[in-house]
């Protein structure tokens, strides 16, 4: 049914079986997008990974398929992207429907002059895929595949993990465990930890076909289409000339129903027309919930991505939120376990990446809730909306079909420099990420350094050590973007989100934020 | 207590609007009255776009 070959991965006798294996600093559980990507974050940071994972091969099926900007940008700093950008589609449009006619197009990235584009659609396996292959080639990571973590004991100064390998059982130490282990997350339970949120009832079927005719390349939703007169239904396009159509079913719907081939092919058949042919390549009915741990933070026990928390689909908020994740995550661990900053760092991560939980559960309830409404009320406004968008600019702007994953900013975090000049008038605040352009001949996100960097405004200025300067050009689109001047300075954070900024270099100014932002 | 909504008369024929209200909704279904009153709610809304003056008329408005 597939036309993607789901590559097994080595399994090899874990060394620990024969003798004692050595104190790990970081062990990651779950080789999802999460683990991965934090694994590579950490090992170009010098630090070694233990990778395990109860699997052996990649996601099943496509699951999340939106990969934003800021997730390529992330997956760019090891070589990846560009491969991701050359499989994928590349999409900034989208088109709303109601019924049969057109009445909202928008662009996700009406500036031009980024490296990459708002979106890249392509299947979770193959990001798996790439992240997979990447790790293998680092001699830092070791991956275990068919590596079950059975047990766990949290100590003060450490973790115990007990294993299951198909070989036999053995138990691991580590500094820090992260548990990338998804939305059922076996760590989660095994500390016996909490994971509070909402249950939303309506069901969605996604059906993935190998679809031979003309592909659309933007994104198009409707509301109430002549093919599926009442309910909503989102259409993308992946790789490999597949199309994944969601829809949404309500909350009556008969799942193990929903779930049979020719069902399936009769809603497709209304939607494409007698003449369409198609190939089944996925299909899955699914409800959804928002949930989020209180802290991420236990101890030595670290929760990142899905095992942490989790949002309905719409807004392409969750894959992307777990890059976020591990790219908040990497540069503080890597300092905590190089004895560079306190352990208290990691507490920013919490709060950091909570704040940004809150605010992607909330854009994806809002869209929840205008595209499945819960009470007369909501439909009655949802549907007016909709009725005064053809002829009313700004009731487009209400239509919610899904606010798309931009980075979040952490205003007030304990890490950034507030503002001491007062002749701000844009560029990114501290707390904000930073905003790519074009800089020389290339990108801004290329030049800059692998941990902290000072970004400055025509004028050089000398970094503090492990600080990268790089200077710039004060003009074009690069200067706009900033509301840089000649002399204003940038405190760019290992994340890329802006840590503090200045009209003038003052070194005393950058040394303050500089051990503010790393915890000091 | 004065906020930023309006409580004093702004309508030169109060009477006519008032009845243009009620008239425009007479003959509908339930349904259909939720229907008209979620537009217009909306136009108005937006053409006052003051959102202090809003959510204060929110507020009222569920007293």
């Amino acid at each position: 049914m597939s036309s993607y070959t789901y590559r097994r991965y080595p399994y090899a006798r874990p060394a620990e079986l024969d003798a004692p294996g050595k104190r790990r600093p970081v062990v990651i559980v779950g080789a999802g997008i999460a683990g991965p990507t934090l694994a590579l974050l950490l090992a170009t940071r010098g630090v070694p990974v233990l990778i395990l994972d109860e699997d052996d091969t990649v996601s099943l099926g496509s699951r999340s398929i939106c990969q934003a900007k800021h997730s390529l940008e992330v997956w760019d700093r090891f070589g990846i992207a560009k491969r991701m950008v050359e499989k994928g589609i590349t999409w900034d449009q989208g088109e709303v429907y109601l019924r049969d006619q057109a009445i909202f197009r928008f662009n996700l990235q009406p500036d031009p002059g980024h490296k990459f584009p708002a979106f890249v659609n392509l299947q979770q396996y193959y990001v798996e895929e790439y992240l997979y292959e990447r790790c293998a080639a680092e001699a830092l990571i070791e991956m275990r595949p068919l590596n079950k973590v059975v047990a766990v004991a949290s100590r003060a100064d450490g973790v115990t993990l007990t294993v299951e390998a198909p070989d036999g059982g053995y138990d691991v130490e580590a500094d820090w465990v992260v548990a990338c282990d998804g939305v059922r997350s076996p760590l989660r339970h095994m500390l016996g930890l909490p994971y509070p949120g909402e249950i939303f009832h309506d069901r969605f079927l996604i059906a993935d076909i190998r679809f031979k005719g003309d592909l659309p390349k933007e994104r198009r939703f409707w509301f109430y289409p002549p093919f599926h007169p009442t309910n909503s239904v989102l259409l993308h396009r992946q790789a490999d000339d597949i199309l994944r159509v969601d829809f949404q079913l309500g909350r009556d719907a008969d799942p193990d129903e929903e779930r049979k081939p020719e069902v399936i092919d009769r809603r497709l058949r209304e939607m494409f027309g007698p003449d369409a042919r198609w190939e089944h390549e996925w299909s899955s009915v699914y409800t959804f919930t928002c949930r989020m741990m209180e802290r991420f933070v236990h101890g030595r026990v670290v929760f990142a991505g899905d095992a942490a928390h989790v949002v309905s689909p719409f807004g392409a908020r969750g894959g992307n939120a777990a890059v976020a994740d591990a790219d908040n995550l990497a540069w503080k661990l890597a300092r905590v376990v190089a004895g560079a900053s306190p352990p208290g760092l990691l507490d920013s991560y919490c709060r950091e990446r909570r704040a940004a939980s809150q605010e992607n559960i909330r854009q994806s309830t809002r869209s929840t809730d205008f595209i499945t409404p819960k009470f007369e009320a909501s439909r009655a406004f949802r549907d007016a909306t909709l009725a005064l968008a053809r002829d009313f600019p700004f009731a487009r702007a209400l239509i919610n079909s899904g606010r798309l994953s931009v980075p979040t900013a952490h205003t007030g975090s304990a890490l950034d420099t507030p503002d001491s000049d007062d002749d701000w008038a844009g560029g990114p605040a501290p707390g904000r990420a930073m905003l790519d352009a074009p800089a020389g001949e290339g990108w801004l996100i290329d030049g800059l350094g692998p941990e902290f960097t000072l970004l400055s405004f025509d004028d050089p200025v000398a970094a503090p050590p492990g600080v990268t300067s790089v200077a710039v050009a004060c003009s074009g689109l690069l200067a706009k973007r900033y509301d840089a001047r000649p002399g204003t300075v940038y405190l760019i954070r290992p994340d890329r989100y802006v840590a503090a900024r200045w009209r003038r270099h003052d070194k005393a100014a950058v040394d303050a934020a500089l051990a503010r932002a790393t915890g000091h | 207590m004065e906020g930023a909504l309006r409580r004093t008369l702004n309508l030169a024929r109060p009477d006519d609007i008032y009845n243009a209200l009620v008239d425009a909704h007479k003959g509908l279904s339930d349904e259909q009255c939720r229907a008209f009153d979620a537009k217009l709610i909306l136009l108005l809304v937006n053409h006052i776009g003051d959102e202090e003056v809003i959510r204060e008329a929110l507020k009222e408005a569920a007293v």
